[in-house]
């Protein structure tokens, strides 16, 4: 078998693995697993509702996991997407909330954007320069920056700038909304799917191309593949280390501004709900790759949504647990096919 | 005599590349059997064979004049075989003891450990071999030497009667490999079997009973050490193996490219690795640095090639053209008309993963020609990959989607030389062993473009461990021994003397040991 096909039979197999046993457990659960996937099926691609839901869970994984998938190249493990959206998103709420209402929307909604990049970036970035200055494995500096990203917006709310006697911001002004697809052209009813969308897709073909097709992209797959020989050829690798954690974290502040702009319009304490993490599996179950990510995001936002609307007859855990396994199995059957390879 | 290892005809492949062939070998018992060799020989294979890491691609093996074929290290060492390897295997935070049993504790999986008794059957085995140890002491404070007795003492209580050395004495002081020596010969006294693993033919001599050596995969001479001579064993390790030999026209040497004057280089612990090291190239002329390796050859080549250790500290001057070279990075160093073909292929001189097209550009992506906005001009590299390829006799189906690893070595090779040599304005290459883990047949046509790009006006620093490469290319041969120039042959002498290469080969025996 040739090393394409395999590429796509891992992913594959990984999922439909996961599902027949999901489909056990559901149907040890006392459930008929036909008429929960039928209703999973209806609840998501049945409505115009469901579809936008879909979408906007899709948007948001589609950033975090491009935050993981571009240092995944330079062979870095970023398990801080979670911490760089939590800044990016307390960035545009502030930013937003901030900005005086006569800024116009041409004005405020790159501000607001350009704000939570700038937060997602430089919040990866100090993982980055640890890793390179003075050797923290960014796994653990990462992980670390989560807890402070948590401690540092979670005290600058309740401290600083919750609204009284509730646990979020103050809203951003009307201008620096991004619009929801429903304001613009009536699709996706009511649903909080917006132009972030349209914005991620671009955003993963411009990724592709910067990995693939650049000189950039050239130079920092090589310094993940083989960083010796990198050197060698006079690459600079901590160069590399720093810009892919730059862009990635810059990412992951996109992630946020769909999530504040788009859709709540101020920040609220756990308001990221752990999907940074979910970004790891996003990009792991599509090997990194920008645009194989975009069909992951939406597997994964399915589950997301999907898992919600059936609560009343199956607990989401269940959905918890087919994501995790995916995953699992993706690196399982990715080193049971080196070996046999 | 009964002879405690035999091998026969055996033979390891890696792909299509034969790391060891058609070896036959016998070690008897009570002996101290050395196996040298320059790196890449075949010497760590062909141990890890018989240690049971490898299995042989074919041929058979002998442990005591029964037939065995190990799977894996558990059973090598069932046969009563041990190996110490160049690395210690052992956990700093547990005791001497505790080490030494680990893996062969001797109670049951919820019983106490017998820690008493075994250490009492290590302090016996220590006194009986004359290995002074506290067997209560910590491994993480006992010096290289002392852990290297560990070490001994675990084959020891694992009555190991065959027991190989890989590389022992490189991590050890004098005195320590003065003390070891004295504990492999009573190893031997009392009936072990000692296979030594080694390139330093001071300590063969000093040491073995017999001398194998091994060159590209095969044992070229077994042979007793009181009778060998270092002359002669250098010569077997690095001499006689190439059957082509290219015809090298007289060169006529121009300006003085790279001058080195009294370049020293000493590592961060301090130790010296090249001294008052002066030579220089002229443009259109071979340098070839014959010596045995680990005599300072890599350290040069990373001080050209802008990549010494952090750490090291250098000294002296490398000029090109009167420039430094010293402190710049490769890619400056690159920039002002250098080139480098390293050692080490494919940990440094290729993306294996990458597809031909792309490592032939990997180094020189930075060259304005192959660029189109912010990506590769596809036209542009393709049309040179072609150009490369077709000059180069590269055989790949095609090159802008074979990953480089589905290439054979000497393809890959011709890769690296095809991009190295085509650099535009190039005036000096740093050659190092352009034909190792290469197959015959490419052999010749990278000689041949080596002696092209010598003709066409480049200054090359050649560094080889083949020393019938080094005499059939060269126009001058510098002799390099403990970090410096001990001899240089000059043109006139290395055109006289390539005639008559193997009265050559034991002059320069001479003066590289």
């Amino acid at each position: 078998m040739n090393r394409k096909s395999t590429r796509l039979l891992i992913p594959l197999l990984s999922i439909l693995s996961a599902l027949v046993v999901s489909t056990l457990i559901i149907f040890m659960a006392g459930r008929d697993p036909l008429m929960i996937f039928q209703k999973m099926f209806h609840a998501t691609f049945g409505s115009a509702y469901g579809a936008g839901q879909v979408l906007f869970r899709m948007t948001t994984l589609i950033f975090v996991a491009l935050a993981v998938a571009l240092p995944f190249q330079v062979r870095l493990f970023n398990i801080g997407a979670e911490g760089q959206l939590q800044m990016g998103a307390f960035a545009a709420a502030m930013t937003g909330a901030m900005l005086p209402a006569w800024v116009p929307s041409p004005a405020s909604i790159p501000l607001c954007i350009m704000s939570a990049m700038a937060a997602g970036a430089g919040w990866a970035l100090f993982a980055g320069v640890l890793k390179v200055r003075f050797g923290v494995n960014e796994v653990i500096g990462t992980i670390m920056l989560n807890f402070i990203a948590q401690g540092i917006t979670g005290y600058l709310l309740t401290w600083h700038f919750a609204i009284p006697s509730t646990v979020h911001t103050a809203p951003i002004t009307d201008a620096a909304v991004i619009p929801a697809f429903d304001t613009l052209t009536g699709w996706f009813a009511n649903s909080p799917a917006n132009l972030s969308t349209l914005l991620a897709i671009g955003i993963a073909l411009l990724f592709r191309i910067l990995l693939f097709s650049s000189r950039f992209g050239y130079e920092m797959r090589a310094v993940g593949l083989q960083p010796d020989a990198a050197r060698y050829g006079g690459i600079n690798a901590g160069m590399h280390t720093l810009t892919a954690m730059g862009i990635g974290g810059a990412a992951a502040g996109l992630g946020a501004a769909n999530i504040v702009l788009g859709y709540r319009h101020f920040y609220e304490a756990g308001m990221t709900g752990g999907v940074g993490f979910a970004g790891i599996a996003v990009a792991l179950l599509a090997g990194a790759h920008p645009l194989w990510i975009l069909l992951s995001a939406l597997f994964f936002g399915v589950l997301e949504y999907g898992g919600l609307t059936i609560n009343a007859w199956i607990p989401k855990d269940i959905f918890m647990i087919i994501e995790a396994l995916t995953i699992i199995l993706v690196i399982a059957f990715s080193a049971l096919g080196r070996r046999l390879g | 005599m009964a002879i405690a290892v035999r091998l026969s005809a055996l033979s390891k492949k890696f792909g299509s590349f034969f790391a060891n062939s058609n070896i036959s070998l016998s070690v008897e018992k009570g002996t101290i059997h050395a196996l040298v060799g320059e790196n890449g020989a075949g010497k760590s294979t062909l141990t890890k064979i018989i240690y049971g890491m490898h299995r042989p691609t074919s041929g058979e093996m002998f442990i005591d004049g029964k037939a065995v074929c190990f799977s894996s290290p558990r059973e090598a060492i069932h046969s009563g075989i041990g190996m110490v390897h160049q690395h210690f295997m052992l956990i700093p935070e547990l005791s001497v003891t505790e080490n030494i049993i680990l893996g062969n504790e001797q109670c049951g999986l919820f019983q106490r450990i017998p820690l008493k008794k075994s250490k009492a059957l290590i302090l016996n085995d220590a006194e009986a071999y004359g290995l002074a140890l506290d067997p209560d002491a910590l491994v993480g404070s006992l010096s290289i030497g002392e852990q290297q007795r560990v070490e001994i003492l675990k084959l020891l209580f694992r009555r190991a009667a065959i027991m190989i050395f890989d590389e022992p004495t490189a991590v050890l002081t004098p005195l320590e490999t003065e003390r070891f020596f004295a504990t492999l010969r009573s190893l031997r006294d009392k009936g072990k079997t000692i296979i030594l693993i080694t390139h330093k033919l001071d300590e063969v001599l000093a040491v073995a009973d017999m001398v194998s050596v091994m060159r590209r995969g095969e044992i070229v001479g077994t042979i007793p050490a009181a009778s060998a001579t270092k002359g002669e064993l250098a010569e077997m390790m690095v001499g006689r193996s190439l059957l082509l030999r290219v015809t090298n026209p007289p060169a006529s040497p121009g300006e003085t490219i790279l001058s080195i004057n009294q370049l020293g280089f000493r590592t961060k612990k301090g130790l010296e690795r090249v001294h008052d090291l002066s030579l220089t190239i002229r443009a259109g002329e071979i340098y070839g640095i014959a010596g045995v390796e680990g005599n300072g050859q890599s350290e040069l080549l990373q001080m050209l090639w802008g990549l010494a250790p952090e750490g090291a500290i250098i000294c002296g001057e490398a000029l090109l053209r009167g420039r430094s070279l010293i402190g710049r990075s490769p890619a400056e160093i690159a920039r002002m008309g250098v080139s480098h073909i390293p050692e080490d292929r494919l940990r440094h001189a290729v993306i294996s993963n990458y597809t031909v097209s792309e490592n032939l550009l990997f180094g020189r992506h930075r060259e304005r020609s192959f660029h189109q906005g912010t990506g590769f001009n596809t036209g542009a590299v393709n049309r040179y990959a072609e150009k490369m390829i077709g000059d180069y006799a590269v055989s790949c189906s095609s090159p802008d989607r074979q990953p480089l690893k589905a290439l054979s070595g000497g393809n890959q090779q011709k890769v690296v030389l095809a991009r190295e040599l085509s650099r535009p304005a190039i005036s000096l290459l740093l050659l190092a062993q352009p034909t190792r883990g290469v197959d015959i047949g490419s052999i010749e046509t990278i000689h041949q473009k080596i002696i092209e790009a010598r003709t066409s006006g480049i200054a090359i620093l050649l560094v080889s461990s083949e020393l019938e490469e080094i005499i059939a290319l060269s126009t001058r041969i510098g002799c390099l021994y403990k970090g410096s120039i001990r001899h240089e042959f000059s043109q006139e002498e290395v055109e006289l003397k390539r005639d008559s290469a193997d009265a050559f080969q034991k002059e320069i025996g001479l003066h590289i040991t």
